[in-house]
């Protein structure tokens, strides 16, 4: 079971509160665990992706075990405490603004 | 007993406003999608309860929302706006060729008999249908890959397709406003677009009456009359007799003629409003004064309407889409401010109050009346 936490805004867009648990069939990535998250929740679709090229939107951050894998590529294998639950996957707002 | 619905979209949410015909006591129910910009929200003529808001986030894009209950209840719909065929360029604002690139709907203009079928005004400038409620949106490209198109470029706040006005004695007709191109018209139901910019001149690019470049605020026409338009642009107040092929100046003796919204009186064409602001270097109202302008005899004549409005240390804006009128028998006006109020006169102008005072600040205004 994967476990995600989405921002504030996007919980409420998803109607939904606290983590969202995630069955990913291997391999777990970044790509793979957005599109279980968006197939649970279509509102969702394109709101941290771009729709056609499935690029992280600029202000969208994605962390995990303390790292900031943002800059990974989408088909990198997520750290193995993400993959077995231990740790979630984060996906954050990034604080931007003045 | 008659009522009116006022939608009202600012930089933090949705806010809809409700009262009888009287106009007097105000139901204020919101912010919905809080935190989140609201550009506009818009009701269907054919059906009053069908309800279309643009909510956006320079985090999250681009969400569409429905109410199918007049904004008590409120669902997601589609929000992939792919433009169609090869994406051009246009010009950025060194010069420079820039591919379009999808930010944001400005305006959603819902058809006037159909409540399934809707328009969205978006930058980077395009123009999309929905025929299915919003669930998916195709773009008419015909408006986007004019020939002219490679030269427009972005005003101060992006490159907006912000005013959608469809004709209501002739489907096939509409008009389309873009920052900083100017006004379009198609006569075969979007499917090809030619300028309507004879008469303009705006003293800021190289020729000043240009075929495309002039930065239009805002169009506004009568449903009875609906050859005769009236324009605020970026500096002027112009009006066109003849469905936009000429423009006539029709400033007269505002104060400022810079300025964004224009509306047209329900029952009297030739009655307009307009707010002037100091300049485009001061987005604000003049002299600490917030003032609306109406003239009675279709422009030229103005007269400076304050009752119930701040005359002093005022120091606010009101955005292109940010006033509107009902149709009742005394015919209420309608604006939003930059500093968060909403005001409302329920007797052509003459007088004023605040509906709500300390909303975000308000980026549009429609009004519904409602039987």
């Amino acid at each position: 079971m994967i476990r995600v936490v989405l921002p504030a805004h996007l919980r409420a867009l998803a109607r939904i509160s606290g983590e969202v648990h995630l069955d990913v069939d291997p391999p777990v990535t970044q790509r793979t665990v957005l599109d279980a998250l968006e197939a649970r929740h279509p509102t969702l679709t394109g709101t941290m992706r771009d729709h056609t090229t499935k690029r992280r939107r600029p202000f969208v951050r994605f962390y995990a075990c303390q790292e900031d894998l943002s800059h990974e590529s989408p088909d990198t294998s997520l750290p193995d405490a993400v993959a077995n639950g231990t740790e979630p996957f984060l996906i954050v707002g990034a604080m931007a603004g003045g | 007993m008659s009522g009116v619905r006022v939608l009202v979209g600012t930089r933090k949410g949705a806010f809809v406003l409700t009262s009888d015909g009287s106009r007097r006591d105000w139901d204020i129910s919101g912010p919905h999608f809080a935190g989140w910009e609201i550009y506009h929200v818009a009701g269907s003529p054919a059906e009053p309860d069908r309800l279309y808001a643009s909510q956006a986030s320079g985090w999250f894009g681009q969400v569409v929302q429905r109410s199918d209950d007049g904004g008590l209840t409120w669902e997601p719909q589609g929000n992939k706006f792919d433009y169609e065929g090869e994406v051009g360029s246009h010009q950025w604002y060194d010069g420079t060729p820039r591919p379009w690139d999808f930010t944001r709907v400005w305006h959603f203009e819902p058809s006037l008999t159909d409540p399934d079928t809707v328009y969205a005004g978006v930058e980077d400038a395009a123009l999309f249908r929905s025929v299915d409620g919003a669930q998916t949106w195709h773009e008419l490209p015909a408006l986007r890959t004019h020939r002219t198109s490679a030269d427009w470029a972005p005003g101060a706040g992006g490159m907006c397709l912000h005013t959608i006005i469809l004709d209501p004695s002739d489907a096939n007709r509409m008009y389309a406003a873009i920052s900083a191109a100017g006004a379009f018209r198609s006569d075969d139901a979007g499917e090809s677009w030619r300028p309507i910019n004879r008469g303009l001149r705006s003293e800021g690019i190289p020729d000043e009456a240009a075929e495309v470049g002039h930065c239009v605020h805002r169009i506004a026409m009568h449903p009875a009359r609906p050859e005769v338009l009236f324009m605020q642009k970026h500096w002027d107040v112009m009006r066109s007799d003849d469905a936009g092929e000429s423009w006539q100046e029709i400033s007269g003796n505002l104060p400022t003629d810079f300025g964004f919204p224009i509306a047209v009186h329900a029952h009297e064409p030739d009655t307009l409003y307009v707010v002037p602001i100091t300049s485009d270097s001061h987005h604000f109202v003049m002299d600490g004064k917030l003032r609306v302008y109406r003239s009675r005899t279709g422009g030229n004549e103005w007269q400076a309407l304050t009752a119930g409005l701040p005359q002093q240390h005022c120091y606010v804006n009101v955005l292109r889409d940010a006033m509107a009128v009902d149709s009742l028998d005394d015919c209420g006006i309608y604006f939003g401010t930059s500093g968060g109020q909403v005001y409302a006169s329920a007797d052509a102008g003459d007088t004023w109050t605040s509906i709500v005072r300390d909303l975000p600040a308000v980026l549009s205004v429609e009004v519904q009346t409602l039987a």
